[in-house]
Parts: structure tokens; sequence; C-alpha cells
């Protein structure tokens, strides 16, 4: 059983339906002990990081995630927590990727949230996609440097981290979610983790 | 690198969508979920729905409908259509909208921008402008672009993105329906004054026009609907025209 971490996040319903569509099953749930014990974990995320970390520590969510063994997969604010801190309102976060979370600052002009369509290069590969279907839709502020632990690298305003991972943590920056069949592909290609 | 996006709109009537006739690869185009999933599969980068008969009672079939197209399209889209107050957003993310556009309403009541930004974040919230040439200003009009009103496109643009407002959706009302292209100027305009996503919307007739609003207008995404609906244009078709003259675009 895959289990989707349920809290005050925004897009849960949308990885729920995603997770439909590819006929998966799986619970979204709160409940530390049904997330010990799935097969594989969902970490989704939209939202702001303090309030969003003060969430997951006063439902003892913060110890449960940090200590899961099976592969775990963040998405978008999901995978900024899992880094070290974020410059976002000075979140101390998981700790699982010893990385700041930085905020993107425009050079010429450059609008900030980065939202909509951009393309992954992929540097190490867990994510079984062509090389020539690469696009995927982003929504954020706020970006992970590319670091030893970057599965691919994405360009705005700078090189940035669009995929990590760390023995078995997995993260996205983009939404699979909401990223057409390419996203479906990187869906699958976590669940096809052990 | 980020891409200029593609945005499909239906009109929706009572569960129903209008004016999409035309289209050969699907069984029912007056089917919203089919419609909004053949416009995915084809490439469009967003999917805008608005409900054009927005009542109360028509507003949860309209929910109902939304989650429809959320558990059947994979790509992000918005709805909108009488919008006035968090009550009514608040239905319409929790079936899986992904954005929610307000019109009217914010003119009147430009707090619910705030609201809504601070209820469900900016990246939730498109102000759709609709203005037209008076004289020498460009005056917001609202209620389909019948009702003038004292706010000027570009101040109220303004006023948006400050009150919280993630994306701007502007429609020339004077280019509207016309296909003779998007208004460009206004929209190069807009894009110098903000720092957030201005969508181009009213005039679209051909390919070019879109290369237009994105070289000359400078908009990130362009938006259309009969051009699209009658089958006239194929998104396909037109990300490659894109890509062929030099935009980035997702194919």
């Amino acid at each position: 059983m895959i289990a989707v971490i349920k809290y005050n996040a925004g897009n849960i319903r949308s990885v729920a339906f995603a997770l439909e569509r590819l006929s998966i099953e799986f619970t979204v749930t709160d409940h530390p002990e049904e997330i010990q014990k799935a097969d594989k974990v969902i970490f989704p995320g939209v939202g702001e990081a303090s309030s969003t970390m003060k969430y997951l520590q006063d439902n003892k969510l913060d110890r449960v995630i940090k200590e899961l063994k099976q592969p775990v997969l963040g998405i978008c604010l999901g995978m900024q927590l899992l880094c070290s801190f974020s410059e976002e309102n000075n979140t101390t976060c998981l700790g699982i990727f010893d990385q700041h979370v930085k905020l993107f600052k425009p050079v010429k002009k450059e609008k900030v949230p980065h939202m909509g369509w951009n393309s992954l290069t992929l540097t190490n590969g867990w994510i079984d996609i062509d090389v020539n279907e690469q696009y995927v839709y982003f929504v954020h502020s706020y970006y992970v440097p590319v670091n030893t632990n970057t599965s691919a690298i994405t360009e705005y305003i700078l090189p940035f981290s669009s995929a990590m991972k760390k023995d078995n943590f997995y993260a996205v920056q983009f939404h699979p979610e909401k990223s057409s069949t390419i996203g479906e592909k990187v869906l699958q290609s976590f669940l096809n983790k052990s | 690198m980020l891409t200029k996006r593609i945005i499909p709109c239906l009109d929706i009537k009572d569960g129903r969508t209008v004016k999409g006739i035309n289209f050969v690869d699907i069984r029912d185009a007056g089917d919203p979920v089919e419609l909004g999933a053949a416009y995915a599969a084809q490439g469009a980068d967003e999917l805008v729905f608005l409900d054009i008969s927005a009542t109360n009672e028509n507003r949860k079939t309209f929910a109902s409908l939304v989650k429809e197209i959320a558990t059947h399209v994979n790509i992000p889209f918005t709805v909108g259509g009488g919008i006035t107050s968090i009550s009514d957003v608040a239905p319409l993310l929790e079936a899986g909208a992904d954005k929610v556009s307000i019109n009217s309403a914010s003119v009147k009541d430009p707090d619910l921008i705030d609201d809504l930004a601070k209820a469900f974040g900016s990246q939730f919230v498109v102000l759709a402008i609709d203005a037209r040439k008076v004289g020498n200003q460009w005056i917001v009009h609202t209620h389909g672009g019948t009702q003038p009103t004292d706010k000027k496109l570009f101040s109220w643009a303004k006023e948006g993105q400050s009150r919280g407002a993630g994306e701007i959706l502007f429609t020339s009302m004077d280019h509207d329906g016309t296909r003779q292209g998007f208004a460009v100027d206004p929209l190069a305009k807009l894009h110098e004054l903000l720092s957030i996503p201005v969508i181009a919307s009213g005039g679209a007739g051909n390919m070019q026009h879109f290369l237009e609003a994105f070289i000359m207008g400078k908009a990130d995404a362009a938006l259309a609907a009969s051009l699209f609906h009658f089958g006239e244009l194929k998104i396909s078709d037109l990300k490659k025209y894109l890509q062929n003259n030099g935009v980035p675009v997702r194919v």
C-alpha cells in the first residue's frame, strides 16, 4: 500500500487523482503507524514552509518522516522540507538533504514564482523518461541549489535541483501529478523502486 | 528553458461546453471533461473553464464537474465565472482546481484578491481583467465587458499584483472576437510594469497572432477559445510554428 501523507498541503487531492489515473491503490493518512507500515510514502506539498513544518511537528509527523526506511517521494514543498533549512521564513526543516532552500532572485525581469513548463536534464538515473520528453510543470518561488544528491537540473535564473535522491528519499521540485504523461512516468519511476 | 503556455478556454453552461463543435476526434464535444482531456492530449499547457451560467444552483453542478475534470485531466487548470467570495472558491479548490480566476467581483471588492491570496496562496489567484480603449485610456469593464468602471488597466493590474494576484489574464474587449490579433501594445506595457505572469486573451485569429503576443507583447501565455474549438487551429501545429520561429514551447 502507498501512503500519501495527509497534512495542510494544497495538492494532496491532485496527487490522489494522479494515482487513481495510474490505477494505484493508496491511502491518504496522518496516522504514524499507517505511514510507517506503508510500502512507499508520498509526501506532497503546496504551501508555506514554516507553518507546514509547525503542523508536522504538532502532529509528530516530522520524526515519523525522518525515520522512514521505505522509498519516500517528496513533491514541491515536500522536497524543500526534506532539506535542512529554508529561507522561507527561516525555517528549520527535516534535514534529509543537507541543503539550504533559497529564494529566487530575478536578474533580468524574470518572474517569481517560476510558473509553467520547463525542461529537465537528468543527471542520475532514478527517473525513467526519454531524453526527448522532458517538460514538466513547476510552481515555486524557492529552489534547492545543484548538489551531490541532484538527479535532474532545470534552468530558471540559474541551474537548480529539479529532482534529488539520497538513500530511500526521492524528491522532485515539479508537480508530476500535473505534468501530463511525463509526470505519470516520473510517478511510476518512483513507484517501481523498492 | 521556461516555455510559453498555450491555453484553450472552455465556456461552460449548465455543465456543458458552449461553442464546442466540429471536433473530429472526440465523441461528445459538449462534454467538458472529454474536451479538456482531448486538449491535454493535443499538447495544451493549461486549461481554463469558465462557468458562464454561474447561478447558485448551477454552482453545485460546476463543482462536481470540476471534480470530474480533476480526475481525468493531467495538466493544470483554472476555473472561474461569477466568483464573489472565499466560500465560492473553497469547494472548487476542494474539487481539485489548480487556480481560480476572479473578475467583476474583485473590481467591486478588491479585498477579495487579498483574502483569496491569504487563504489559498497567490499561485491560486488569477486576476482576469477585461478592458477596452476609451480615448487614450484602457478602461476596465465588468460583466462580460459591458459595464465601464472607474479603474484603468495598468494601475488596476499593478494593484492586483500588490494585493496578491499570482497572474493577470488580460482580455482586450476591442480585440475579442475580431480575430485580428492580440492587443500587443498594452501586453508589452503590462510586462514592463508587473513581476507576475501575464496571459494574453482576445483576438487570436491565426498562428502569427500568437507569435506577436509572445515576441512583441512579451506575454507568458496566450489564451483562445473558438479558434481551437472549431478545429481551425491545432495546438500541435501552433506549437511547431512557434518553435520554428524561436519561441520556447513544450512540444
